[in-house]
C-alpha cells in the first residue's frame, strides 16, 4: 500500500514538473499581456487575434510554411521509406545490414551535424537555401523512421502473401498494389505521422538550410523573437491550441487500440 | 518502359532510390565536412583548422563544459527515469501506456517555446537563471528520450526470470540487483546515447536559460558557420563525429535500439 | 524430348536447383499425369518445398525444364501459369474478408460481378463454408482458413493445384477429417493435385502416387502400396511405415539368411552370397506360444498397447531385436514362437558395403581423402601423389563425443537400426557422408568426432 502511494505520486510529481511549463502556457494564453508570467486580466483577444485580424501575418505566413513543408516532406518520406524498406527486406543479408547501418546515420547524428552537413553540402553545389533545401533536409531525417516504422510490419507479415497474389493471377504491380500495400498501411501512416512532427517540430535542420531569402518557419520565427527578447504573445494560444489537439488525438488513438484488443 | 517495369519487378531494387538518396545527402555531406575540416578557404589542403582547435582553448574548454553539462544531465536523467520506468513497468499495460504517452506529450509544444515558459517559470518562483536552470531545462527536455527505452526494456522482461531468482532464494533486493537491473542496462544504454550526444550539441536551451551566460559545443559550431569560418566550423564538426563515431562502435547494439526506440517516441 | 506423353500435365526434366553453393535438388525427373493425385514426400529439407515452388514459378531452376500442360514454363512468370497454390501457412490476405479473398483471382481476370458471385458462392458450398462470405479471415479457425485457402485457388480452374503441407498446422483430428475432404474434392474437380508433405500416413491415404525424395535425389516414384510392401532402399523402408530392416545374405535364389536364421523368400536375381538388406513389416511377423510351427523364437522385452493391436520387442537368442504388432499379448519375460512368411519378406540391394571415396597418396605414411590427411599403414606401397581409390569398413570408423578427439568433425544425419546394430549416416563440413556401424546410441543432429585407424584404411589403384 505504502509502495502504491509512493509510486502514484513519484509519477505524479514528475508529471506536474513536466507540465508546469505548459500549464503556464496555457494559462497565459487567457491573457493579453506581451510578456510571459504578467497576467492583466481573463480575455479571449489572443485567440482571436490568430484567427481574424492578420494582424501578425508574419506568424500565420510562418505557421502555413510549417505545415506545407511538413506535409511535402513527410509525404515524400513515406513514399521514399516505404519502397526502401520493401527493397531492403527482399535483400541480401550483407547489403541489408550495409543499408540499415546508413539509414541509422541520421538518427543517432545530432541535429546540428546533420544542419551543418547539409549546409555544407548546398553551398557546395551551388543551391540557392529555400523552401526546396529545407524540404530536401527534412526528407533527410524523417526518411529513416519511416523505414523503422514499415520494416516490422513486413517482418511480421506471412511472406507468402506476396506469393499467393502472384499465384493467383496478380501481376508483381498489381500484387504490391493490392496486397502488399494495404497489409503496410498502418505502418506507413505511422511513419507520415511521426515524420510530419518531426518536421514541424524541427529547429536546427531548418535554421542552417532555410536561407536567407525571408522564408520562415515556426521555429525560426519563434528563435528570432526570442532573440528579440521576448514571444510574439499569439504563439501562447497557438501553442496550446496545437497542445491540446494533439492530446486529444492521441487520447483517442489510444482509446481505440484498448478497444480492439478487449 | 519495360525495362523499368522489369527492373522495378524486383523488388530489392527499390531500394535503389533511397540508397542513392542517402549516399548524396547523408555520406557525401559527411565527407564535405572533411573536406571542408581539412582545407583553407581557398581550397587548400591544410591542418590548421585542426591545430586551432587544440592550440585555442577556447573551443576546447566549451566542449568539454559541455561534456560535463551533459554527463550531469544524463546521471539525473537514469536517477530520476529509472524509477519512473520501473513503476510503469509494472503497471497494468494499458494505464501505463497512457502514462507513457503524457511523458512524450510535451514534445510537441515547441521545444523553444517551452524552454521559453520554463524560464517564464523560474522568473515566477524567484529561480535566478544560471547553471542550476540550465541542467533543470535539461533533464526536463531529455527525460522522456531516458524513460521509454528502460520501460520498453524492463516492461518486456521475462516475469519467470524474476520467478527465478525468487525461487532460488533472493530477497526482493537481491532480485532487483542481479536480475533486474542487469537485464535493463541495454535500455540504459540506448537512453544514454539519446540523451548525452543531443545535449552536447544543442543550442539555443543554454542560451535562453542562462541569459547568454553559458554556451555549449553546439552554440560555437552554429557560431562559427554564422561567422563564416566554415573550414574551422567543418573541423569542430568532424571533431564531434569522431566522438559520436566512437561511442557509437563502443555500443552498437545499444545505438541500433536506440534507433529503433526513437520511431516510438 | 518430344516422346512426352499428351496425358502428362507436368513433366520435370533434369531439374536442379542450388542456393548459393548448396545444392538442394539435384537432377530430378518426374512426370505427372492430367488428373492424378501425386504426393512428394520427404523430411524436412529435402528439397520438396523448393520443387513446388519451382513448379509454381516463384523459384528460377538453376538447371533443367519443367513442362506444364505440354508448355516450357522456364521463363513463364508465376501469374502466367496455370497452376494455384494453397500455402503451408494458408497465406489469406488478411485485409480482404472471405468472399474477397476468394475472389481474388476472378477480379484480375476482370469477370462480370455477378459471374465472379456465381463462382465464388459454388466454391463455397464445395468446400463447405457457406454463409460464411462475410466474415473476416482472422475470426475464423485453422481449419476454416484452410478451407478458404482451398476455395481461393480451386476458384480460379487451374490444371494443377500445388498444395504445400496444407494440413500441417491442424490437430490430429482435424487433420484427419481434412484429409477426406480433400480427396473428395480431388475426385468431384478433377484437377491434378501435386501434395507436398512431410507426413507418409497422409502420403498413403492420399496418393495416387507417390515420390520419396531425400536430399534433393528421388529415391522412389510409386503407388502407395509399391512403396510401403516393396521399398527400394532402406531409407524408403524405415521412413513409410515402421519396419524391421536388417542385414541379410542372399544364400541363392529364393533363399535368404539374416538374424542368425535361413529364410525361404520369393527374391531371385541376387549372386549367391550377395550382402543385402532386409525388410520385414511389425505386422508380418506371426507371434504365438512356442511350438513346433516357429521358424526362430525370442522373449518378449515391452509390450505397449497402441489402440488397436500390440506393439511388442522381442529378442532372439541371436541378439536381434524385432518390433512386432499383433492384436494379442504377450507380457514381457515370456518366451515366444516367431515365424515370417515367404512373400513378406522383402530383399534389397544393398546401396553399399563400404566407404569409398577417392584419394592421392601423399607420402609413406599419408593419404589424402575428405579434405584431410589421414595416417595409413599401406600407404608406402604405392606412389606418392598418385590417385587412388580408398575403402573403410563400416565398422571401422571410431565416433568421438567431441569433435576435438577426431580427426574430423561432423554430424549424425540419419539413423537406422537394424536389429543388433545402428547404422548412421554421418555428414562432413564438405557434405561428405560417412557410413558407420555402431552399437552406441546416438541421436540425429549430433557432433561428433570421426577417426579411421591406420590399419582400417584399404587402398586400392583407380
Amino acid at each position: 500500500m505504502i509502495k502504491r502511494i509512493f509510486s502514484t505520486s513519484y509519477l505524479s510529481i514528475l508529471l506536474v514538473m513536466l507540465y508546469a511549463p505548459i500549464l503556464i502556457i496555457i494559462i497565459f494564453s487567457f491573457t493579453e499581456s506581451k510578456v510571459l508570467g504578467n497576467w492583466t486580466g481573463f480575455s479571449f483577444k489572443l485567440y482571436t487575434s490568430i484567427f481574424h485580424g492578420g494582424i501578425h501575418h508574419s506568424l500565420t505566413k510562418a505557421l502555413w510554411n510549417t505545415l506545407i513543408i511538413g506535409l511535402i516532406a513527410a509525404f515524400i518520406s513515406m513514399v521514399l521509406g516505404t519502397m526502401a524498406a520493401i527493397g531492403i527486406y527482399n535483400l541480401m543479408p550483407r547489403a541489408q545490414r550495409a543499408i540499415k547501418m546508413m539509414n541509422t546515420i541520421p538518427i543517432l547524428n545530432p541535429d546540428i551535424i546533420t544542419a551543418i552537413s547539409l549546409f555544407l553540402l548546398f553551398v557546395s553545389l551551388g543551391f540557392t537555401q529555400g523552401y526546396a533545401t529545407v524540404i530536401l533536409a527534412h526528407i533527410t531525417f524523417c526518411t529513416p523512421y519511416v523505414v523503422l516504422s514499415v520494416l516490422p510490419r513486413l517482418r511480421r507479415m506471412n511472406p507468402n502473401l506476396y506469393e499467393a497474389a502472384l499465384d493467383l493471377g496478380a501481376t508483381p504491380f498489381v500484387a504490391v498494389r493490392r496486397i502488399l500495400l494495404p497489409e503496410l498501411k498502418p505502418g506507413m501512416i505511422s511513419g507520415f505521422i511521426l515524420a510530419f512532427t518531426l518536421s514541424i517540430d524541427d529547429f536546427v535542420v531548418t535554421l542552417f538550410t532555410i536561407g536567407n531569402q525571408g522564408l520562415e518557419t515556426l521555429s525560426t520565427y519563434i528563435y528570432a523573437d526570442a532573440r528579440r527578447g521576448g514571444l510574439t504573445p499569439e504563439l501562447r494560444p497557438l501553442s496550446a491550441i496545437i497542445f491540446i489537439t494533439v492530446l486529444l488525438l492521441l487520447l483517442a488513438i489510444n482509446q481505440r487500440a484498448a478497444k480492439k484488443k478487449l | 518502359m519495360s525495362n523499368l517495369k522489369s527492373f522495378m519487378g524486383r523488388r530489392r531494387n527499390w531500394t535503389i532510390p533511397y540508397a542513392l538518396f542517402l549516399v548524396l545527402f547523408v555520406l557525401l555531406p559527411l565527407v564535405i565536412i572533411v573536406y571542408y575540416a581539412f582545407t583553407n578557404i581557398d581550397g587548400k589542403f591544410t591542418l590548421d583548422n585542426i591545430k586551432k582547435f587544440w592550440i585555442h582553448p577556447e573551443a576546447m574548454q566549451v566542449f568539454l563544459y559541455s561534456v560535463v553539462v551533459a554527463f550531469i544531465t544524463t546521471i539525473l536523467c537514469i536517477l530520476i527515469g529509472y524509477p519512473a520506468a520501473y513503476i510503469l513497468s509494472k503497471m497494468e499495460q494499458q494505464k501505463a501506456k497512457l502514462l507513457i504517452i503524457l511523458f512524450v506529450l510535451p514534445m510537441w509544444v515547441n521545444f523553444l517555446i517551452r524552454t521559453l515558459a520554463t524560464v517564464a517559470l523560474f522568473d515566477f518562483l524567484k529561480i535566478p537563471l544560471g547553471e542550476g536552470a540550465l541542467i533543470f531545462g535539461m533533464v526536463y527536455n531529455f527525460l522522456p528520450f531516458m524513460v521509454y527505452p528502460i520501460y520498453n526494456i524492463l516492461q518486456k522482461t521475462d516475469q519467470s526470470l524474476i520467478e527465478a531468482a525468487q525461487d532460488l532464494g533472493a530477497n526482493p533486493r537481491q532480485v532487483f540487483f542481479k536480475t533486474v537491473f542487469p537485464l535493463s542496462i541495454p535500455g540504459i544504454t540506448s537512453g544514454i546515447i539519446m540523451v548525452f550526444m543531443p545535449v552536447i550539441s544543442t543550442f539555443a536551451i543554454a542560451e535562453l536559460l542562462t541569459i547568454n551566460n553559458i554556451k555549449l559545443f553546439g552554440t560555437t559550431l552554429q557560431e562559427n558557420i554564422y561567422n563564416g569560418t566554415w573550414n574551422y566550423g567543418a573541423a569542430l564538426s568532424l571533431f564531434m563525429l569522431v566522438f559520436i563515431g566512437a561511442t557509437i562502435l563502443l555500443n552498437r547494439e545499444g545505438s541500433s535500439k536506440a534507433a529503433e526506440e526513437g520511431t516510438l517516441i | 524430348m518430344d516422346q512426352k506423353s499428351i496425358n502428362d500435365i507436368i513433366s520435370v526434366e533434369h531439374l536442379s536447383h542450388a542456393f548459393g553453393d548448396k545444392i538442394v535438388l539435384k537432377d530430378i525427373n518426374l512426370s505427372v499425369k492430367k488428373g492424378e493425385f501425386v504426393t512428394i514426400l520427404g523430411p524436412s529439407g529435402c528439397g520438396k518445398t523448393t520443387l513446388m515452388r519451382l513448379i509454381a514459378g516463384f523459384l528460377k531452376a538453376s538447371e533443367g525444364k519443367i513442362f506444364i500442360g505440354g508448355k516450357e514454363m522456364n521463363k513463364i512468370p508465376p501469374h502466367l501459369r496455370p497452376v494455384n497454390t494453397v500455402f503451408q501457412r494458408y497465406a489469406l490476405f488478411p485485409h480482404l474478408n472471405v468472399f474477397n479473398n476468394i475472389a481474388f483471382g476472378l477480379n484480375l481476370k476482370k469477370l462480370p460481378k455477378e459471374e465472379i458471385k456465381k463462382q465464388v458462392k459454388q466454391v463455397l458450398k464445395i468446400v463447405i463454408m457457406s454463409d460464411y462470405e462475410e466474415r473476416d479471415v482472422d475470426s475464423l479457425s485453422g481449419g476454416q482458413q484452410q478451407r478458404v485457402a482451398i476455395a481461393r485457388a480451386i476458384v480460379n480452374k487451374p490444371e494443377v493445384l500445388l498444395l504445400d503441407e496444407p494440413l500441417a498446422a491442424l490437430d490430429h483430428k482435424m487433420r484427419k477429417d481434412m484429409q477426406m475432404e480433400i480427396k473428395a474434392m480431388h475426385k468431384k474437380l478433377n484437377i491434378t493435385f501435386v501434395y507436398i508433405t512431410h507426413d507418409q500416413e497422409e502420403a498413403l491415404t492420399l496418393s495416387d502416387r507417390i515420390v520419396v525424395i531425400r536430399d534433393g535425389v528421388i529415391q522412389q516414384i510409386g503407388t502407395p502400396t509399391e512403396i510401403y510392401n516393396e521399398p527400394v532402399n532402406s531409407f524408403v523402408a524405415d521412413f513409410i511405415g515402421e519396419s524391421n530392416i536388417l542385414d541379410g545374405v542372399m544364400i541363392e535364389d529364393e533363399l535368404v539368411e539374416f538374424a542368425g536364421h535361413h529364410f525361404e523368400c520369393v527374391d531371385k536375381g541376387f549372386e549367391p552370397n550377395e550382402l543385402v538388406e532386409v525388410v520385414i513389416r511389425p505386422e508380418d511377423i506371426y507371434i504365438f506360444d512356442i511350438s513346433e510351427a516357429a521358424q526362430f523364437s525370442g522373449q518378449v522385452t515391452s509390450s505397449i498397447f497402441k489402440g488397436v493391436h500390440y506393439e511388442m520387442i522381442v529378442i532372439t537368442p541371436e541378439g536381434y531385436e524385432f518390433t512386432i504388432q499383433d492384436y494379442h499379448y504377450f507380457e514381457p519375460g515370456k518366451t515366444v514362437g516367431l515365424l515370417v512368411k515367404p512373400f513378406d519378406i522383402q530383399v534389397m540391394k544393398k546401396e553399399r558395403y563400404w566407404n569409398t571415396y577417392e584419394a592421392t597418396i601423399v607420402d609413406k605414411e599419408f593419404v589424402r581423402f575428405l579434405g584431410i590427411n589421414f595416417p595409413c599403414d599401406s600407404a608406402g606401397e604405392f606412389e606418392p601423389g598418385s590417385d587412388v581409390k580408398v575403402k573403410v569398413s563400416f565398422q571401422n570408423v571410431v565416433l568421438h563425443d567431441n569433435e576435438e578427439d577426431g580427426m574430423l568433425p561432423g554430424i549424425v544425419s540419419f539413423i537406422l537400426y537394424k536389429g543388433n546394430h545402428y547404422h548412421l549416416t554421418i555428414s562432413t563440413r564438405d557434405n561428405e557422408n560417412i557410413f558407420v556401424d555402431t552399437n552406441d546410441i546416438w541421436d540425429d543432429g549430433d557432433t561428433v568426432g570421426i577417426s579411421i585407424a591406420p590399419d582400417s584404411i584399404q587402398i586400392e589403384s583407380t
